[in-house]
C-alpha cells in the first residue's frame, strides 16, 4: 500500500518531497489509527491545510466504506445459510494462522529484550483473566515505557 | 442512544489502536462483542475474515460493517467518522512540530513502551479468534497447513484464505 501512496503523492502529484514523505510516514506510523488514514491526513494537510486533511481522509476511507457497505448488505441477508457458514468455518483457522504468523514476526523483533516479552505476557493475562479493556494495556505499556528509560 | 454509543466506541478504538489493524482487533472485539453486543462471536469472526478479504484498513472495515448492522448507513457513517477523527485531530496537533514530536524523549519512551503491548494485543487477537472459531481437529489441521504455506513459504495469504474457505465447504458440506 505504501509504495502506492508514494507513487501518487511524491512522484506523480509532487505534493511532498521524498524526505517529507518519509518524515510524515514515520509520524503516521507512531500515531494511533490506520496508517493509510494518518498518512492521508498528513499529505492533505501539507497540500491544502485543514480542508486538504478532510478531503484526503474522505478519499482514503471512501473505497473501503463503499465496498463494506455493499458486502454487508448482502452478507447480513445470507450469512445464516449453511454454505456461507461452512465457508467461514474453513476460513477462520486460516485467519488465526495469519495472525499467529504476525505475532511470531513481531515477537522475534523483540527477542533481544527479555523485559519486553515478560511485559507482553503479563499484559496478555491482564486482558484474559481480569478482562481488562485492551485500552488499559496500551496505557500501562506506554507508562512502563516512560518509566523504564530503555 | 445508539449513534452516540457507536461514535464513542469507535472513537476509543481510533484513539488506542497503535501498531496496525491486527493489534486493533481486541479493542474492536471488546467494544462490539463484549460491551455493546452489536455482533455475535460468529459475526465478529466473519467480519475479521471479510476485512482480510477486502481492501482497506481493518478499523474502517469493522466500523462500517458494525454501524451498518446496528442501524444502517447512518450508523456506518458515524462509526467510520469516529474511527478517523483521532487521526485527524492528532495529525493536526503535531503537524507544526513534527520534528519536536519525533525527538521528544517522552514520546519516544511511550512509543518504545508500546512494543510489548502490540505483541500482547496481536496475541490476544489470535487466541480469542482461535477460541471462538477452531472447534475440531479438521480446523486445527487446516490452520497448521495455512500457517506452513503462508508463514514459511510466503504464499499469498488471500489465496489461502479463500482456499481454506473452500476446504471448509468440502469438509463440512456445501
Amino acid at each position: 500500500m505504501l509504495p502506492l501512496i508514494k507513487r501518487e503523492i511524491v512522484e506523480k502529484k509532487k505534493v511532498l518531497t521524498v524526505e517529507e514523505f518519509i518524515e510524515g510516514l514515520s509520524v503516521a506510523q507512531s500515531l494511533p489509527g490506520a496508517i493509510a488514514i494518518n498518512t492521508a491526513c498528513f499529505v492533505g494537510r501539507r497540500a491544502r491545510g485543514i480542508t486538504g486533511t478532510l478531503v484526503s481522509v474522505l478519499g482514503a476511507s471512501l473505497p473501503s466504506f463503499l465496498i463494506i457497505l455493499f458486502v454487508a448488505s448482502f452478507f447480513l441477508q445470507y450469512r445464516h445459510l449453511e454454505v456461507v457458514q461452512n465457508f467461514f468455518r474453513g476460513a477462520t483457522p486460516a485467519i488465526v494462522a495469519l495472525i499467529i504468523g504476525a505475532v511470531i514476526d513481531i515477537g522475534k523483533s523483540a527477542l533481544d529484550d527479555r523485559g519486553d516479552l515478560i511485559i507482553a505476557f503479563i499484559l496478555f493475562f491482564l486482558v484474559f483473566f481480569l478482562e481488562l479493556h485492551p485500552l488499559w494495556i496500551v496505557l500501562i505499556g506506554g507508562a512502563l515505557g516512560v518509566i523504564r528509560r530503555k | 442512544m445508539i449513534y452516540l454509543q457507536l461514535f464513542l466506541a469507535f472513537l476509543r478504538v481510533g484513539f488506542f489502536s497503535f501498531g496496525g489493524g491486527m493489534a486493533a482487533l481486541p479493542l474492536i472485539e471488546k467494544e462490539v462483542v463484549d460491551t455493546y453486543q452489536w455482533l455475535s462471536n460468529g459475526e465478529f469472526l466473519e467480519l475479521v475474515a471479510l476485512s482480510e478479504l477486502t481492501p482497506g484498513p481493518i478499523g474502517i472495515n469493522c466500523a462500517t460493517f458494525t454501524g451498518f448492522k446496528v442501524i444502517g448507513i447512518w450508523g456506518s457513517l458515524v462509526a467510520t467518522s469516529a474511527f478517523c477523527l483521532p487521526s485527524i485531530l492528532l495529525v493536526t496537533l503535531v503537524f507544526h512540530s513534527l520534528s519536536h514530536f519525533e525527538e521528544n524523549i517522552w514520546v519516544q519512551r511511550f512509543l518504545r513502551g508500546l512494543r510489548p503491548v502490540v505483541i500482547a494485543l496481536i496475541g490476544i487477537a489470535a487466541y480469542s479468534l482461535a477460541q471462538k472459531g477452531i472447534k475440531d481437529w479438521f480446523a486445527v489441521g487446516l490452520g497448521m497447513i495455512v500457517f506452513i504455506f503462508v508463514y514459511r513459504k510466503k504464499t499469498n495469504p488471500i489465496l489461502f484464505l479463500l482456499l481454506s474457505g473452500v476446504a471448509g465447504l468440502i469438509w463440512y458440506g456445501a
